[in-house]
């Protein structure tokens, strides 16, 4: 078996028992394959914060199965033992704010990363400074988070995200404090680094902005998922 | 792997050194607290040594002179003498009291010493200046910390006494310092009673039938001679012949010439255990309130400097960071900030020492014992902090 990028089978996921028992994610399916964007938009308390959580490994399903760039990482309640290891070097994390480190300027911010995984720091912060530029940031790679526009700011959180060259990234809600303009920059910064490094992204979103730049969309209602072709349209 | 814990100090440097230096001043008063009971066995320790002597012959069943008023007869250090291993006796009386410098007064103790030359039992041992009393009456000696100079004029009782030499560091041993003066005036000073008293007492003896008497001519004036005279000192200080053992010479004194005796050893177990027992029990308290609050200073800032990242935890941990490595940089934090106070501390106590009146001894094992003590004060004081952090749940970062 040679699964690809990211996939869940039936995962369920059940808060709290008895009669308070939510069922937030109920028997939901997906595939993402490397270097492909999909997003994932339902209306509030649809149960996305839930997926996204499980598919990053902070929360463990109640049942169902994941595997991620060939490695099983859930199956019907058995997890593999080291999920912070997993987190370091498996998925990419870009959330709503950039949740930069303030101590720590900008290059250090994404080279923590490959230095928590034991990488030196020279060459860690050889790796940072490549991302950084192929996100054309390179001329504030010293400045410390507080010095840095919103959008410089979330082009290194995305940097931070891809350091590790991550088989998945899960982006949440990346785009919501953004104009459109800044919005659709951060989506292609997306697209570009997918097709790059061929990484599966799975972007969260509220934006109608963004929502047709994706040409697969899964809708979730209910803990319940449903696929469906989106436009595709990335504009330049 | 870069320092999280150094470059958060860094970037909140202020903060940090802030509160190290006002945990320093803490840690400074705790370690003048420490020299100040170091300093007080310091000071028994030295007037011992001063005092030259091996043996301390006193009052019977009294803890003297230093600790307890102890007399002993003036005469019996001649039938001392006698006895075997005693190579030197000689009398000496202390007397604490104010004596008046200029427009106030100073506490002092007043050693009468005596007749002899430099090197007699109980006489100073060196002088910083001047030279040692030379005749048998009005002159003093008197150490640097009484304030008093070369040829100031100070009296004791109804005598006048020129100031003639200076010694350094020879204090009571409650570090008043000591004004040495010729033995007789000592005694007077101590045990004769003031004009109006000895008239008092003449004409109560005159009108005891039993005492004067017409028959016996001569009685009366024997009796009042008698009781005018000052024959007591308030130990006798003894030095052995190098051959023998303190105890072998002390027992026959004891038993046969009832006194009780003690040697350097004893003395020092008097005023060590007995003497400063409660300053030190107090300086003691003191410690352990100022540890408490040290305590509570680093767990309040270092508390709320996790508390204030917080956020920067949780996606720490959400993108891998392990819980140890946030551990560490917590506990390094505090540990940072422990150090800081500790210097700032060690710099203020070794300035302020010897602005203080009474002798602080900073020796280099309290400052060990500090640091030590700090670090581990720290360490605990941080264990809030990381269960705190080890709470967060990294999921919080999500939705
Ligand atoms: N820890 C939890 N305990 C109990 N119920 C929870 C918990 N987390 C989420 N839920 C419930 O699960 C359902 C899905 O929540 P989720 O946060 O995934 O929604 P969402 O789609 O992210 O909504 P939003 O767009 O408002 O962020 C909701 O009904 C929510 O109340
Ligand atoms: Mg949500």
């Amino acid at each position: 078996m040679s699964i690809q990028g990211i996939q869940i089978e039936n995962l369920s996921k059940r808060f709290g028992e008895g009669d308070t028992a939510v069922f937030a994610l109920k028997d939901v399916n997906m595939q993402v394959a490397p270097g492909e964007v999909v997003g994932l938009i339902g209306p509030s308390g649809s149960g996305k914060s839930t997926l996204l959580k499980c598919l990053g490994a902070v929360i463990d399903p109640t049942a169902g199965r994941m595997v991620l760039d060939q490695q099983v990482i859930y199956d019907e309640g058995w997890k593999v033992g080291d999920l912070s290891a997993l987190r370091r070097d498996k998925i990419g994390f870009v959330f709503q704010s950039p949740y930069l480190i303030p101590f720590l300027d900008a290059t250090d911010n994404v080279a923590l990363l490959p230095m928590l995984a034991g990488v030196p720091n020279e060459e860690a912060r050889r790796r940072a400074l490549e991302l950084l530029t192929a996100l054309d940031v390179q001329h504030r790679a010293k400045a410390m988070p507080s010095q840095l526009s919103g959008g410089e700011q979330q082009r290194i959180a995305i940097a931070r995200g891809l350091v590790n060259q991550p088989p998945v990234i899960l982006a949440d809600e990346p785009t919501a404090p953004l104009d459109s303009v800044r919005a659709l920059a951060v989506v292609r910064i997306l697209n570009d680094m997918a097709k790059r490094f061929n990484t599966a992204v799975i972007v969260v979103t509220h934006d109608e902005k963004i929502i047709p730049t994706f040409k697969r969309i899964y809708h979730i209602r209910d803990g319940v998922t449903h696929e469906e072709v989106g436009e595709g349209r990335l504009p330049t | 792997m870069i320092s999280l814990a150094g470059r958060d100090i860094l970037h909140a440097w202020g903060k940090f050194i802030f509160t190290g230096v006002g945990l320093g001043l803490l840690i400074g008063v705790t370690l003048i607290m420490a020299g100040v009971y170091r300093g007080m066995v310091d000071d028994g320790k030295v007037l011992l040594d001063n005092s030259g002597a091996d043996l301390w012959v006193v009052q019977q069943a009294t803890l003297g002179p230093y600790a307890e008023p102890s007399s002993v007869p003036d005469d019996i250090w001649r039938s001392l003498l006698t006895q075997p291993g005693v190579a030197e006796a000689a009398n000496i009386t202390y007397l604490t009291m104010q004596i008046e410098r200029g427009e106030d007064d100073v506490r002092a103790m007043v050693v009468g010493i005596a007749p002899g030359g430099a090197g007699t039992l109980g006489w100073p041992r060196y002088l910083v200046a001047g030279r040692q009393i030379t005749r048998g009456h009005y002159e003093a000696v008197a150490d640097l910390a009484s304030g008093f100079q070369l040829g100031d004029y100070l009296t004791i009782r109804r005598n006048q006494y020129k100031v003639v030499g200076l010694t350094r560091r020879m204090v009571s041993a409650s570090g008043d310092p000591m004004i040495f003066i010729p033995l007789k005036g000592a005694q007077e000073a101590q045990f004769l009673k003031d004009k109006d008293a000895i008239l008092m007492q003449r004409r109560r003896t005159e009108a005891n039938p039993a005492l004067n008497r017409p028959n016996l001519p001569g009685l009366l004036e024997a009796v009042l001679a008698s009781q005018t005279t000052n024959p007591s000192v308030n130990a006798v200080l003894v030095r052995i012949k190098p051959e023998y053992l303190p105890q072998a010479v002390a027992e026959p004194i004891e038993r046969w010439q009832r006194f009780t005796v003690y040697d350097r050893e004893q003395m020092e177990g008097i005023l060590i255990g007995k003497l400063i027992a409660t300053s030190a029990r107090q300086i003691s308290m003191f410690l352990v309130i100022l540890a408490i609050v040290c305590a509570a200073i680093v767990a309040f800032i270092i508390y709320t400097l996790t508390m204030d990242k917080i956020r920067e935890i949780a996606v720490l941990k959400l993108i891998g960071t392990r819980n140890r490595t946030l551990v560490w940089m917590i506990l390094q934090q505090a540990l940072v900030l422990g150090a800081i106070g500790f210097v700032v501390g060690k710099i203020t106590a070794t300035f302020a020492a010897p602005i203080f009146p009474k002798y602080v001894l900073l020796l280099p094992i309290d400052s060990i014992i500090g640091f030590v003590a700090i670090q581990l004060i720290c360490t605990l004081a941080s264990v809030v902090a990381i269960r705190m952090a080890l709470k967060v749940d990294p999921a919080e970062v999500i939705g």
